[in-house]
């Protein structure tokens, strides 16, 4: 049996005094194509930042490829929220490439290499012509490409991305899974896809993570999208309703929409 | 003009602060972060004005006391944010503290004059060692740091998860801001820090410079309002600081008519 790509055992970390995961234990083989679900606050950050190391677990562990790397050591490729993203007049060739020397001392200079670096990873995600512009006149889709770049220098095995879909319309949404998709099965790497819409990712996951209430369940849609397992999961009853080929979570009669998923059918 | 040792110091010293000031300015305006040169440079005068009364100079006072407060407002980063009214008080007291060690000085109009609005031509050769000691120190420091520095300062979410400290980083930076608002209130004076360590750098950013080009251009534009500055001073009587701030002003806005032509 292969090592899981991102392993979690009793995992419970706390945010803001909250325990956001309470004793999650998962763990998700490699090369797989996971959409991690769940409202605001549900834990899906907190996550990323556990697996990161920038989030101490109260209790459990996380571990990538087997093995507990220092801060900053581990293959992943991480792709924040867009809202802490400062470079506004700079072009977007420069903030990609500040990430590709930003753990060394001394001068911003790139290399050559670094340069063909910069520009593989750019033209991975066809962002080559929009790189040459300031971020500040890039529109969300255009950054999110950005970061997407940027996630893929150092040659991860693994990708976190936290919402690449916000803010997207649903034709971008599509497009941008598509890539990262094709993206991934090409160089065979693990991926985590933080969402609140399941819709774009329809046809290309592999599983589904969902966050509910500090705990987690891991499987595929068919597992995990249904009334028994939603309901053991928030500990009360829940309902997964499918209309028009749209899926709903609604609270215990009907009264909340907990969270809405649109199940038509899709191919890759 | 420079038949006299006044106007070849005063030259040779705006050379140091503007080779300060270009860099500091590019990383404190990318950052975000223009003001803290303002409000630095507020303290730092409370600081010299102590300094005075205690018999040391000026600048001994105002570099210690903007570094301290610069590590101070690191450390202290995300309790600061949006607190606005604390800020403004603080800023107020340092002034206030300031003004309370001039007034027990004998001579005390001419040094507030000097420290509020610059005396570029009264700046002693012998202050020149250590401005040039200075001018050094804090931008090599700022060239060691300045890859960890711009990543966090561009994708600070990621640079954290790639190890980088972001408070000490932060900590570290505002003390070079603190040092290099001490340097450029001797030429501009306190309330004009802002001119040549703010301007060149926004108007090289706006013209879209990358990070070493841009830090070149921006220390090139400091050197040019400052000498500029110190021309105009000695063929107009008017005080330099004035032309200075009039410089960064017609520099800034000429950067964004050519970055609007280009489209940018």
């Amino acid at each position: 049996m292969s090592i899981p790509a991102i392993e979690a055992g009793r995992l419970s970390v706390s945010y803001g005094g909250r325990r956001v995961l309470d004793q999650v234990s998962f763990a998700i083989p490699p090369g797989s194509f996971v959409a991690v679900l769940g409202g605001n606050g549900a834990g899906k950050t907190s996550l990323f930042r556990a697996i990161l190391g920038l989030a101490t677990p109260e209790q459990g562990y996380v571990r990538v490829e087997g093995q507990s790397f220092g801060k900053g050591r581990m293959p992943v490729g991480y792709m924040p929220q867009m809202r802490r993203m400062v470079a506004g007049q700079l072009s977007g060739w420069h903030m990609v490439a500040a990430a590709l020397h930003g753990r060394t001392w001394g001068l911003p200079w790139c290399s050559a290499s670094a340069r063909a670096e910069v520009n593989a990873a750019l033209d991975a995600v066809d962002a080559q012509e929009l790189a040459m512009r300031p971020v500040m006149s890039l529109s969300g889709g255009e950054r999110q490409r950005l970061l997407l770049a940027q996630a893929l220098l150092d040659q991860p095995r693994i990708l976190l991305l936290d919402e690449p879909l916000a803010s997207l319309d649903p034709a971008r949404m599509r497009e941008t899974t598509r890539r990262i998709y094709d993206l991934a099965h090409a160089r065979g790497l693990t991926v985590l896809f933080s969402t609140h819409d399941i819709n774009p990712l329809m046809g290309f996951m592999d599983h589904v993570l969902y966050l509910a209430h500090g705990k987690a369940l891991l499987g595929s849609v068919d597992e995990v999208m249904t009334t028994p397992a939603l309901s053991a999961l928030y500990g009360a009853p829940v309902e997964v309703v499918r209309v028009d080929g749209r899926l709903f979570v609604v609270a215990d009669g009907g009264a909340d929409t907990l969270h809405c998923c649109d199940c038509a059918e899709h191919t890759r | 003009m420079f038949a006299y040792e006044f106007m070849r110091t005063a030259f040779i010293a705006a050379f140091l602060a503007a080779f300060v000031c270009g860099p500091v300015g590019w990383f404190l305006v990318l950052r975000g972060q223009s003001f803290a040169s303002h409000a630095l440079s507020h303290v730092g005068f409370a600081g010299a004005g102590a300094a005075l009364l205690w018999g040391q100079p000026a600048l001994l006072g105002f570099g210690l006391s903007a570094v301290v407060s610069g590590m101070g407002m690191g450390m202290a980063s995300d309790r600061v944010i949006g607190r606005d009214v604390m800020i403004g008080l603080v800023l107020s007291l340092a002034m206030g503290i300031g003004a309370l060690c001039l007034h027990f000085l004998t001579r005390s109009a001419g040094a507030a004059t000097a420290l509020l609005f610059g005396d570029i031509l009264g700046i002693a050769p012998s202050s020149l060692y250590w401005l040039g000691a200075l001018a050094i120190g804090c931008v090599t420091c700022l060239g060691v740091m300045s890859r960890p520095l711009l990543f966090a300062s561009l994708q600070p979410d990621v640079a954290e998860a790639k190890g980088l400290n972001l408070r000490l980083l932060d900590v570290l930076f505002l003390a070079l801001v603190g040092i290099a608002t001490a340097m450029c209130s001797q030429i501009t004076g306190v309330l004009l820090v802002f001119t040549l360590m703010v301007a060149p750098a926004a108007a090289s950013l706006r013209l879209g410079f990358g990070p070493m080009p841009g830090m070149v251009v921006s220390s090139t534009l400091a050197l040019c309002e400052a000498w500029g500055g110190l021309c105009l001073s000695w063929f107009s009587d008017c005080p330099a600081s004035f032309w200075i701030a009039l410089l960064g002003s017609v520099v800034f806005a000429a950067a964004n008519v050519v970055a609007h032509l280009r489209g940018r």
